[in-house]
């Protein structure tokens, strides 16, 4: 066991000493693989982070049910009794035409152009939550209320919601897509620069074999080479996803400031992080792993 | 220790390096094998550390049969065995230390035990004064005998020589033929691929002459 791990501390030390021969080479070499992981990654990190939020607002599906412009206050009540007796509603809310527009006038700024309207634009209106919220029979229900006197239209919330969470769920399709290209073409850089390794240090090979180095012996600081490459980029491409979400996140604060609403994209959870550490250093080592074992038969002595 | 039994070498192409070839060598001995170029000295040893296999006969070595030696049994054989090249084989990348640290690090022996040996080693070549200088500002017999120093700091039961004088003055070349001798005084069995006479004279070894792939003379089988 100890020895295993000497073993191992000489490789990856070995590794350590290839990268120090050539610095420049090693970095722009890691640039390039996290600027191409930071694509798929940030890609992900934004359909996380609405993905959440669309979820927050599909939690609890609305119904609002808009009367006609004209309908009196007794019609207006006749639905509400319908509604109070419907099984599949469990609550409700009637939303008057006055107080709908003196909410607006707060909450949007356009006082003045409010006031400047010959009459109130809004109709009464009842938000409803189901007591079901599947999508099927929110949708039974909205049918059912719009065949009602003096409904003009019936809207469930939670339409746009689903419209955007099937969006989500194709750009979430698309990133994972982008993942695996990229990760085949991180294997594939690891592979040929391993290739060209081998070629240069094979007299140093040639030589260590010959005094009894065991393929493992030889291999090793190549794979750590690869895993510390793939690591690398890692880290390059958390970087410029944390920099891009941090300045997103400085420009979304000024959005939410007009709309009152507050909306922060979240950075990489430590989970995700340590992910994005792991899986280049694995796609690393197969690289290398794959060329290693290649090119090291062609060199049989 | 060593026993060679009817050994031909063929190359791909049809050139005969070996041909029934049977010689065999004791523990402690020193032995020379020599010939003109093209004789198959060096597919002899070659043959010895298994970078060639024999295209028939067995080559026993501490009773392991050489030819017929799986692929990851190799590394471990070569242990056994110091390599003393005509042209050094030596990394350019590091300095005379790590250099002659190679072979403990392969064989993966504990960081204090190696510096300890690998300096023992360097003093007995007397390069000592020299662990951390780059091989590329030593002189040709310098090389060698860093060389030898790498051959035998993992303590090999045989030390195997392929022309370690031929590119060295005559005094550097005696000075590579006293090593050769020390290390056989304690017990190592050398093997030497050499045509230099004069080497021979100093160390009056048993000698194996090869001529065009058969043995002349010296033949113990």
């Amino acid at each position: 066991m100890k020895g295993w791990l000497a073993a191992h501390a000489g490789g990856l030390g070995a590794a350590l000493r290839r990268i120090g021969v050539a610095p420049l080479g090693s970095a722009l070499n890691a640039l390039v693989i996290g600027i191409a992981l930071s694509l798929p990654v940030g890609l992900y990190l934004i359909v996380a982070n609405l993905q959440t939020a669309s979820r927050e607002l599909t939690v609890t599906p609305q119904v609002s049910v808009f009367m006609a412009l004209d309908a009196n206050r007794a019609e207006v009540a006749q639905v509400e009794a319908r509604l109070k007796k419907h099984t599949q509603i469990s609550t409700y809310r009637l939303v008057p035409r006055d107080q709908a527009l003196a909410d607006l006038k707060k909450s949007s700024g356009l006082t003045d152009v409010i006031d400047g309207l010959p009459q109130n634009p809004l109709p009464d209106a009842f938000i409803i939550d189901a007591a079901d919220v599947a999508p099927a029979t929110l949708a039974a229900l909205r049918d059912e209320i719009a065949q009602w006197p003096r409904v003009a239209h019936v809207q469930l919330d939670a339409q746009w919601a689903l419209r955007l969470d099937a969006g989500l769920r194709f750009a979430r399709l698309v990133a994972t897509v982008l993942a695996t290209l990229l990760g085949v073409a991180l294997a594939a850089i690891t592979f040929n620069t391993i290739r060209l390794q081998v070629l240069t240090r094979r007299d140093e090979i040639e030589v260590i074999k010959l005094i009894g180095a065991t393929d493992s012996f030889i291999k090793r600081p190549f794979l750590y080479f690869g895993a510390l490459q793939g690591t690398a980029g890692g880290a390059v491409a958390w970087l410029i996803v944390a920099a891009g979400t941090y300045l997103a996140n400085l420009s979304l604060g000024e959005l939410s400031h007009v709309y009152a609403a507050l909306f922060q994209l979240r950075p990489l959870s430590l989970i995700e992080g340590l992910a994005l550490l792991l899986t280049p250093a694995a796609l690393g080592w197969f690289g290398a792993w794959l060329s290693v074992s290649r090119h090291l038969a062609l060199i049989e002595r | 220790m060593i026993s060679f039994s009817h050994v031909t070498k063929r190359f791909p192409g049809g050139h005969q390096a070996l041909q029934d070839v049977s010689f065999s060598i004791d523990a402690g001995e020193l032995v020379f094998v020599t010939g003109h170029s093209g004789a198959g000295k060096s597919t002899l040893l070659k043959l010895l550390v298994a970078i060639e296999r024999p295209t028939s006969g067995n080559i026993v070595v501490n009773g392991q049969n050489i030819g017929k030696l799986s692929r990851r049994g190799v590394p471990f054989m070569r242990r056994n065995f110091g390599l003393v090249f005509q042209d050094h084989k030596l990394l350019f990348d590091r300095n005379v230390f790590n250099n002659v640290a190679l072979p403990l690090q392969i064989s993966g022996f504990p960081g204090k035990d190696v510096a300890r040996r690998v300096r023992a080693a360097l003093d007995k070549v007397g390069l000592l004064k020299l662990e951390s200088a780059m091989p590329i500002t030593l002189s040709g017999g310098e090389q060698q005998r860093l060389c030898i120093a790498r051959a035998i700091v993992h303590r090999p039961a045989i030390l195997l020589a392929d022309e370690p004088t031929s590119n060295l003055d005559h005094e550097y070349a005696l000075e590579i033929g006293e090593l050769i001798r020390s290390f056989n005084q304690v017990g190592v069995t050398a093997i030497i691929a050499t045509h230099d006479q004069a080497l021979m004279d100093q160390l009056t070894p048993r000698v194996i002459s090869l001529r065009q792939g058969v043995i002349e003379t010296g033949v113990t089988a």
